[in-house]
């Protein structure tokens, strides 16, 4: 493998180091929040499948169907926060700008290519554009299945939403497709940290962004 | 209860409260799974404190967030043809253990009302009748959709001369069941005391003979099988209620 450096992308100034403080916090925040969310999920989903299969009882968060949703109803309200604190950082501190725009194609299929044949180099600090267009996959994804999530809530005073996403059954199974799509982004994710153990330790701590390589 | 005759031996009332302990341990003990674990740093498990209690006082200021989002809106109506048929039977227990209406019944009106007398069906069926045909959505996430008949809660209120701005209307049942909603949903006009299910005056697994019906909540406020309504300014809680789970239940 043939690391080369190449020129930053953009002139704007980087910050220093590769995941300013308040992104670490906002993502363990995060982390905690959507595993509350998603292991609450699958035993409130448990107490009724919609489709013929059940989540490992042992996978349940809050042990019966009112332990549940007391979590899940708890859970939201950081959910939402955090995220909510995400996209104003992001928007206004330019980190969605400077990190996170929309890859063109040609890009995306060119790093995919790269990715798929283990030539794709990882920079800490830098998303190359396979990373951003999954990172903007799950931002949006996470922002459906909130939007979902108040619909089956509310079915009646929210009867406009619910209704956009064809009733309240279809709804819910909405809400489930989208935990599935969300959980196996995490997948991914963790598996690119178990390939790349350092990412995880530039998510912890302040670690300087790394040059931005390419294959 | 006169009917013991059709009662099991142990009957769900004389286990209810090991049933209640043992349920609320396993909501402990299962709170220490995987996303639990972070939270519990320091907690004591043997008491209200800690988790339980920070979940509690969360579902309280979640209450006071689904009584600001109610609004008088009304939950959609659907044609007839959109009735699930079959219905499916809920209640804390077993279809079998349905019980038949108790000789002498009569629907009981107490508290915060200026006319206690109560109430047989014949005097219902005077009242004005509304007819709905709405979608019963279970907080186990299940839902389906039924046609009821009955008086409007609202006018049954008006009829007893209850304080109306006392904050709860609680409904007591007597296969044990005990339910209670806020008076905003109780005076909405699709709150009803329903008599009829399906075009027929209401069978016992419907909640004969008469039974709460609110499409603006989830399925288990809707109590079926009424003994006494109770007009209150104290928290009256409920059956499932005071097993956790959360009372404003606004859909």
């Amino acid at each position: 493998m043939t690391l080369v450096q190449s020129m930053p992308r953009h002139r704007q100034p980087r910050p220093a180091c590769a995941h300013p403080a308040a992104i670490r916090f906002m993502h363990w925040v995060w982390v905690y929040a959507i595993g509350c969310m998603v292991f609450s999920g699958w035993e409130i989903y448990n107490a009724s499948p919609s489709l013929p299969f059940s989540f490992p009882s042992w996978t349940g968060l809050g042990g019966w169907l009112g332990g549940a949703l007391a979590w899940h109803l708890s859970a939201m309200w950081l959910l939402v926060l955090d995220g909510m604190a995400y996209l104003l950082y992001g928007f206004l501190s330019g980190h969605f700008r400077r990190e996170l725009a929309v890859p063109t194609p040609q890009a995306f299929f060119g790093d995919l290519r790269s990715a798929l044949t283990f030539r794709l180099g990882h920079s800490i600090g830098h998303y190359n554009a396979v990373q951003r267009l999954l990172y903007l996959g799950v931002i949006c994804g996470v922002v459906l299945q909130v939007i979902t999530g108040l619909a089956i809530w509310k079915p009646v005073q929210l009867g406009r939403v619910v209704a956009l996403f064809g009733g309240y059954p279809l709804a819910r199974n909405i809400h489930l497709a989208m935990m599935f799509l969300i959980v196996a982004f995490v997948l991914v994710h963790l598996a690119l940290v178990a390939i790349f153990p350092r990412t995880l330790v530039s998510m912890l701590v302040s670690r300087p962004a790394e040059p931005e390589r390419r294959t | 209860m006169k009917e013991a005759r059709r009662m099991p031996l142990v009957g769900i009332r004389d286990i209810r409260t090991e049933l209640r302990r043992f349920e609320r341990r396993a909501l402990l003990r299962n709170a220490l799974s995987l996303g639990g674990l972070a939270l519990l740093t320091g907690c004591d498990l043997s008491t209200k404190s800690g988790v339980d209690g920070a979940l509690e006082s969360i579902l309280r200021f979640d209450d006071k967030v689904q009584a600001a989002l109610f609004s008088g809106r009304l939950a959609e109506s659907y044609p007839p043809r959109a009735v699930t048929r079959p219905f499916r039977f809920n209640a804390y227990y077993e279809e079998w253990q349905v019980r038949g209406i108790p000789q002498g019944w009569h629907l009981e009106v107490t508290g915060s009302v200026s006319d206690k007398a109560p109430w047989t069906i014949a005097a219902l069926r005077v009242l004005p009748q509304v007819e709905q045909i709405t979608r019963h959505i279970c907080i186990e996430g299940w839902s389906q959709i039924g046609r009821w008949s009955g008086v409007p809660l609202r006018e049954f209120l008006m009829r007893i001369g209850a304080d109306l701005h006392a904050s709860y209307v609680s409904f007591r049942c007597f296969d044990g069941y005990s339910t209670s909603i806020d008076m905003a949903s109780a005076l909405h006009p699709q709150t009803i005391l329903a008599l009829d299910f399906d075009g027929q005056p209401l069978a016992p697994e419907w909640g004969a003979p008469v039974r709460l019906r609110i499409p603006t909540k989830l399925g288990f406020k809707s109590a079926k099988n009424l003994q006494a309504i109770e007009v209150t300014r104290t928290y009256p809680g409920g059956y499932w209620e005071n097993q956790g789970y959360d009372w404003f239940a606004g859909v």
